[in-house]
């Protein structure tokens, strides 16, 4: 089996089969990561340029953890803000760099399109690391994985994704895999935080966070950015925690089995709260480690794809 | 030297004019129209223009030529250039210049450098000084020295106060204020809001922020008289706004752009960056809008907001790469494409919005096309296929995303101020 794609650039338009063959075999990586040697043979002799347009430590951190368990060769790219304020541009930062001969490109930028640029101007695999507030395919492979993970399967589940969704890159991709894999997705969260016309893409829409939960199976809960959207799209963060935020009183009144799920870094007392963050219903420690296995699985299929 | 232009349908809604005929031009002048015999004119150049048409030259009141400040992406010339290949005998350029189109020496300076050109040029002033939205630019010294309408393009101008002021201020000159309508506290995004921005995760602009700066011109042109042209019209419910504002007899005009009645939000998905603009590309539901309002007159021109950017600039991620496109070369194209040829507008309709109409918003005369008359005319091939190849612009930049388009319909020939354009060269006539 392989992918039906070179590039990772998102999950929209990702069939179920394409996800599932990921999901297997990030089961497979999984258990590598559980023996005493985690190192693999696979990449080596492939060499994989993680560039960074913008801060992201955990993210970089799982997938270069991800390549030197494959034992690929890796370089790191790293520079924050426009390209063109800082003298080189993007493409000709680019050019450079894949002159060096590499085979795959990790990318996180902070403007939506840049994966899909680079596969015009690249002849790497390009598997997006977040676009703008575009994909983070990645992340959402892994929740999906989670998901499956602790309760059997992902059809038929109902998927609420919580918080700013507007600026978040983390909430399609979801929304796009939850939906191939059969599941329904919801999102909730301030008015002004839901993008515009969000439910052309199917998703039911929510202002009521104790319904909410109780309306769910899982709970995708997104970090509330403190410095940029206090004032600005919510009064205050205070506002935001009492309307919003999930609490252990509110799993246990309105659905103790509802599993909560966070990419991180979390915000204690925001989104979540600590009893909540580090409670029976949360996954989120096993979704860092599981995010290494997934990464593994999509290095592996797009690395060891045949040539067409 | 003498031209004879034999067999061409001769056209001017505005002297409801609409035969064959040939027309003799002696030093620039129109000589004769009527049956000329070729015989008679032995040292003529004659241009045989069966099925070609003949109308007064086209006008674009609406394009950024870059000089002063940016002569590596445009210059007076190089524009003008464009907008003779593109048919065009006149232009109005923007004052977002470097420095800024706010001082009568400015003026000078691209007046000098336009003289000697078939194409007019005659540039926009900043309503306020380096656009800035703090106080009135020097409005009548901008006037007396060629400017013929007033605008802070690029920005809106900052205040209701200062618009005000510019509305009651430009009525001792007749020259209109062109606003370009976006609220500034709404603006910064890189493409229309719509489901297409939900899906692509890019910030957005909304056509609400357009809306607002049209009602506000609306009101405060009727309120002080003023003359309000709406520059690059984009959204749907501008265009309801200033339809029942022309109803009530408020003094506003309009122009919309070829790329704003062609092409919708749906576009950017591909990411590519000759599709960024501002406005933004609308829904599909504007577009047609757009195209309403052309054909019920609610729209006055069509402008190409002709933006010319360095390829480098362009070639950058999608948030990043300046707005705008270039479109003198394929104004007139795309227009007899998607409007003419699909049944929209009439012949007489484009020649209105192309030619006649932005010279009136700008209180310029319309050429005639009489004897005695000074010849300014744009010949049409309504028929002529051709494929864009922005390798072939006389413009000094390439960024239109109509490259490889297939048009239907071309200027032959432009002929200004004694000179003429004609099968890609310039001649004095
Ligand atoms: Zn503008």
């Amino acid at each position: 089996m392989a992918l039906s794609s070179n590039h990772l650039l998102g999950l929209q338009g990702v069939s179920k089969e394409d996800i599932q063959l990921i999901l297997d075999t990030a089961t497979t990586f999984r258990e590598v990561l559980e023996r005493p040697i985690k190192k693999v043979p696979t990449l080596q002799g492939k060499t994989i340029l993680n560039l960074f347009y913008e801060n992201s430590t955990r993210t970089r951190l799982s997938f270069e953890l991800a390549e030197k368990r494959l034992s690929a060769d890796t370089i790191n790219f790293s520079k924050a803000g426009s390209s063109a304020a800082k003298g080189e541009s993007f493409k000709d930062t680019v050019r450079n760099i894949e002159s060096m001969k590499v085979d795959m490109i990790i990318v996180r930028h902070e403007s939506a399109g840049v994966p899909k640029y680079l596969t015009q101007i690249s002849d790497a695999n390009i598997i997006n690391a977040g676009d703008g507030r575009h994909e983070h395919p990645t992340q959402a492979l892994l929740d999906m994985y989670s998901i499956r993970e602790r309760l059997g399967g992902i059809e038929g589940l109902k998927v609420c994704i919580v918080g700013d969704i507007s600026h978040s890159r983390v909430a399609l991709s979801n929304i796009y895999g939850l939906q191939a894999m059969g599941a329904s997705v919801s999102v909730c969260g301030p008015s002004t935080m839901i993008p515009w016309e969000i439910e052309s893409l199917g998703v039911k829409v929510y202002n009521n966070i104790d319904k909410a939960i109780a309306e769910h199976d899982v709970l995708n809960v997104l970090r509330i950015q403190l410095e940029r959207d206090a004032g600005v799209l919510i009064p205050s963060v205070r506002e935001y925690h009492n309307y919003f935020g999930i609490t252990a009183e509110r799993i246990n009144k309105n659905n103790p089995n509802v599993l909560i799920m966070h990419p991180g870094p979390i915000n204690r007392g925001v989104e979540l709260s600590s009893e909540v963050a580090d409670g029976p219903f949360q996954i989120i420690l096993n979704q860092v480690t599981n995010g290494v296995a997934v990464r593994m699985a999509v290095l592996y299929l797009l690395g060891t794809k045949p040539e067409a | 030297m003498q031209v004879l232009l034999k067999g061409v349908r001769v056209l001017n809604p505005e002297q409801k004019l609409d035969q064959k005929s040939d027309i003799l031009i002696e030093d620039g002048i129109i000589k004769e129209i009527g049956l000329i015999e070729t015989e008679k004119y032995q040292s003529a150049k004659v241009l045989e223009l069966e099925d070609k048409i003949c109308v007064p030259g086209l006008y674009d009141m609406h394009v950024h030529l870059r000089e002063p400040g940016r002569e590596d992406e445009e210059t007076v010339v190089t524009g003008s250039n464009s907008a003779a290949a593109g048919g065009f005998t006149g232009v109005a350029c923007m004052p977002n210049t470097n420095p800024t189109i706010d001082t009568a020496e400015v003026v000078r300076f691209i007046a000098e450098k336009s003289e000697k050109h078939l194409v007019e040029v005659n540039p926009i002033g900043a309503v306020t000084n380096r656009r800035k939205g703090e106080s009135l630019a020097p409005m009548l010294e901008l006037a007396d020295a060629g400017v013929v309408g007033f605008s802070d393009d690029g920005d809106v101008v900052k205040t209701s106060a200062l618009l005000r002021s510019a509305l009651e201020y430009s009525q001792m000159i007749g020259a209109p204020i062109i606003e370009h309508c976006e609220d500034g506290s709404m603006a910064g995004g890189a493409m229309n809001e719509s489901k297409i921005s939900t899906q692509l995760g890019l910030p957005s602009i909304p056509t609400v922020a357009e809306d607002i700066i049209v009602i506000r011109g609306i009101l405060l042109a009727e309120y002080t008289g003023g003359k309000f042209h709406v520059a690059h019209v984009s959204s749907k419910r501008s265009v309801e706004l200033i339809r029942e504002a022309k109803q009530r007899g408020v003094n506003v005009t309009a122009e919309v752009t070829p790329h704003h009645f062609t092409l919708s939000d749906e576009n950017i998905k591909s990411f590519n960056t000759n599709l960024k603009m501002n406005p933004p590309l609308r829904e599909q539901k504007d577009v047609e809008a757009m195209v309403e309002a052309l054909q019920d007159g609610t729209i006055d021109c069509i402008a190409s907001d002709h933006a010319p950017h360095a390829i480098e600039e362009k070639e950058m991620e999608f948030i990043y790469a300046p707005n705008g496109i270039i479109g003198l070369e394929t104004q007139l194209g795309l227009a007899l494409t998607e409007l003419y040829h699909t049944g929209k507008l009439t012949l007489q309709q484009i020649v209105e919005k192309l030619s006649i109409n932005p010279r009136k918003v700008l209180g310029l005369p319309v050429p005639k096309i009489s004897e005695g008359e000074k010849a300014n005319l744009t010949i049409i091939d309504p028929e002529l296929e051709w494929e864009v190849d922005v390798n072939k612009f006389k413009s000094k930049s390439k960024n239109s995303p109509f490259n490889k388009k297939k048009l239907k319909g071309a200027s032959v020939a432009v002929i200004n101020k004694s000179k003429m354009f004609y099968n890609d060269e310039f001649i004095n006539i």
